[in-house]
């Protein structure tokens, strides 16, 4: 094409193709960015019959559950950590384990017919799967009709406030576990395979392809995912808690979203329910980037290498 | 490496010695079964939910009664339950309103998402860097419940279909993967064409969008079962019970458990249990229906945004 152009010139060229982005860039703009210039209300006293301009401004009161440490908000706020804490600890090397099963199979085909079958919960809404778990594990769900039938012990788990983590962490694992394995599938996938044949002829076994060659190679792929789950550590699944919420009651269940929406949508007191969120979303955004910036440290690819 | 490829040719003729897998001798069968128990349970445990369900709300009355309350193969199939919830009233109308916003969402965004990746597909266009920056940075955060539910307020679409259409139609996701493959057009095509006279639009629809079938089909389905399992969003913004999609209305009669049978029409109703199962059925066999679609591509897919992302 032609030598680069003045901006003047390169608009009056290209003025056509930025109007066929335009639908899109509006919709970017009017749902990603106008939001978040809607954050404002965390410093106002916001009131249904007032617009936002008009609410009164309040400084840092909403805020004042956050500080002065509300037990509401502290259970929502323990809560969430020990649900994330277990998620990391718990659910994220399932997938990684499992990957490494997958890939020692010999038979392609069996293979591919069990990644089939697992993949497949990933795809189902959480409304699906808690209705799932119930028919299966509820008090008169699937197992306890046949243990009855069989004199087996029965199952208390749905509706069980003592057993709400393991619940909702088998959930967790139970959707998407097998989806997890692709990503750690594909780095595998590259390694070449003269790097294994090495390692044999230097008389190393499976275990030591295991250990010298597969795990290194999936290494960046796992900071990678520990990064981006770091950031989400305030969040875990809004819908999965929320259904089963009136089950278990809010001491075991309130996590800092459910907080948002019941003090916010449903008590209607949108400037604390919104400052809680703000807050949310700030420190989940800086520690994506200290992650980030820890895994350029420890000599990792991370998300992005340049900002 | 040479000896080390006939060797292993030869091992595949002879059976009685250990077979070779990258150099190193195949795992013994006690562990070989091992590993195939692990992946029979994973799967049973995947398989068995969707089975029971689908059985359950084939079986007639009788079977279910023996069964008492369950049942894993419908001996004499039955879709009673299935009439029964679309013969009209709520499980009907928030199927209609559930393949309504999934038709006309997934339409919308495959065309917005098309016209947007081609317009930030040419670097050194007018305001490319900045554009891209800007619709990139959107996965790094999330506004908020509340200033969302505000803005959607603001714009007076509480129980507007709208609400539940609009804010999914551009992520920055699609946008990469499909920005991705117009950019392996060749440069040369595109000039070849334009010295023929032909406009952005014509290369646009003559030349990237068929050659990119493949990935907007997979973008589109991507968002049809976004939608058609949108939960969140409807929660938020539609308190109208008319106007439920599907997913609250599973909520709402399976998972809360609320009878269901004055919310029907007809004489004859059958029992909470089959209807339960038909409506968690309606709402899963779309998905298991396009799934193999996806998961043909959605390797892909993941290992791109992995990479670009």
């Amino acid at each position: 094409m032609a030598a680069p152009a003045s901006p003047w010139r390169r608009l009056r060229r290209d003025w056509f193709l930025l109007m066929l982005g335009l639908p899109g860039l509006l919709l970017v703009v009017l749902f990603h960015y106008v939001p978040l210039a809607g954050n404002v209300i965390a410093f106002k006293d916001y009131r249904p019959y007032l617009t936002i301009w008009e609410a009164p401004w309040v400084g840092f009161t909403n805020f004042r559950v956050i500080y002065e440490g509300d037990p509401a908000f502290l259970n929502a706020l323990s809560n969430t950590l020990i649900i994330s804490l277990i998620q990391v600890v718990v659910v994220f090397p399932i997938p990684i384990a499992l990957a490494l099963l997958l890939n020692s199979l010999l038979s392609e085909k069996i293979k591919r017919v069990v990644q089939s079958v697992l993949y497949l919960p990933h795809f189902m809404s959480w409304v699906i799967v808690v209705a799932l778990f119930q028919q299966m594990l509820g008090n008169a769900g699937l197992y306890n009709t046949w243990a009855r039938v069989h004199d087996l012990p029965l199952l208390h788990i749905i509706g069980n406030s003592d057993l709400f983590l393991p619940l909702i962490t088998s959930q967790a694992i139970w959707k998407d576990v097998g989806w997890g394995t692709i990503i750690f599938l594909a780095a595998i996938s590259r390694v070449d395979t003269e790097l294994f044949e090495a390692v044999a002829v230097d008389g190393g076994g499976r275990l030591r392809q295991l250990w010298h060659v597969t795990l290194p190679a999936i290494r960046s792929v796992v900071v990678l995912l520990l990064i981006l789950r770091l950031g989400d550590v305030l969040s875990v699944g809004f819908e999965q808690i929320y259904l089963q919420q009136a089950a278990v009651g809010q001491d075991v269940s309130e996590v800092l979203d459910t907080y948002v929406y019941n003090r916010g949508i449903l008590d209607g007191n949108f400037g604390m329910a919104a400052a809680v969120g703000l807050v949310k979303g700030v420190v989940g955004l800086a520690l994506v980037l200290i992650a980030n910036k820890v895994a350029h440290l420890f000599g990792e690819r991370g998300i992005y290498s340049r900002w | 490496m040479v000896t080390l490829a006939s060797r292993s040719r030869s091992v595949r003729r002879t059976a009685n010695k250990p077979k070779l897998v990258n150099g190193a001798p195949a795992p013994n069968p006690v562990v070989r079964a091992l590993k195939g128990i692990v992946l029979l349970i994973c799967c049973a445990a995947v398989a068995i939910p969707f089975i029971g369900v689908i059985s359950t709300s084939l079986a007639d009355q009788d079977q279910i009664t023996k069964a008492g309350g369950y049942v894993l193969w419908p001996s004499h199939p039955s879709f009673d339950a299935y009439a029964a919830i679309f013969r009209g009233g709520a499980v009907t109308r928030a199927t209609l309103v559930s393949i309504g916003i999934t038709l006309v969402g997934s339409l919308l965004s495959m065309a917005v998402v098309a016209l947007l990746a081609y317009s930030l597909s040419r670097p050194g266009s007018f305001g490319h860097r900045p554009l891209l920056m800007l619709v990139l940075i959107t996965m790094l955060f999330n506004a908020g419940m509340i200033p969302n539910y505000l803005l959607i307020k603001q714009l007076g679409l509480i129980d507007s279909w709208w609400a539940l259409i609009l804010p999914p139609v551009v992520s920055a996701f699609q946008v990469i993967i499909v920005r991705a493959f117009f950019m392996e057009v060749p440069r040369e095509i595109i000039d070849a064409a334009r010295i023929d006279g032909a406009g952005e639009l014509q290369i646009l629809t003559r030349i990237m969008l068929p050659l990119s079938k493949a990935v907007l089909a997979v973008v589109g389905l991507f968002q049809a079962v976004a939608y058609w399992s949108a939960f969140f969003n409807a929660l938020l913004y539609i308190n109208d019970p008319d106007k439920w999609p599907l997913s609250l209305v599973l909520r709402t009669y399976v998972v809360d458990n609320t009878a269901i049978g004055t919310d029907l029409p007809g004489e004859v109703v059958p029992p909470q249990q089959s209807l339960q199962m038909a409506i968690l059925v309606v709402s899963l066999v779309p998905i298991c229906l396009v799934y193999p679609f996806l998961q043909k591509h959605f390797a892909k897919g993941v290992v791109v945004g992995a990479v670009k992302g």
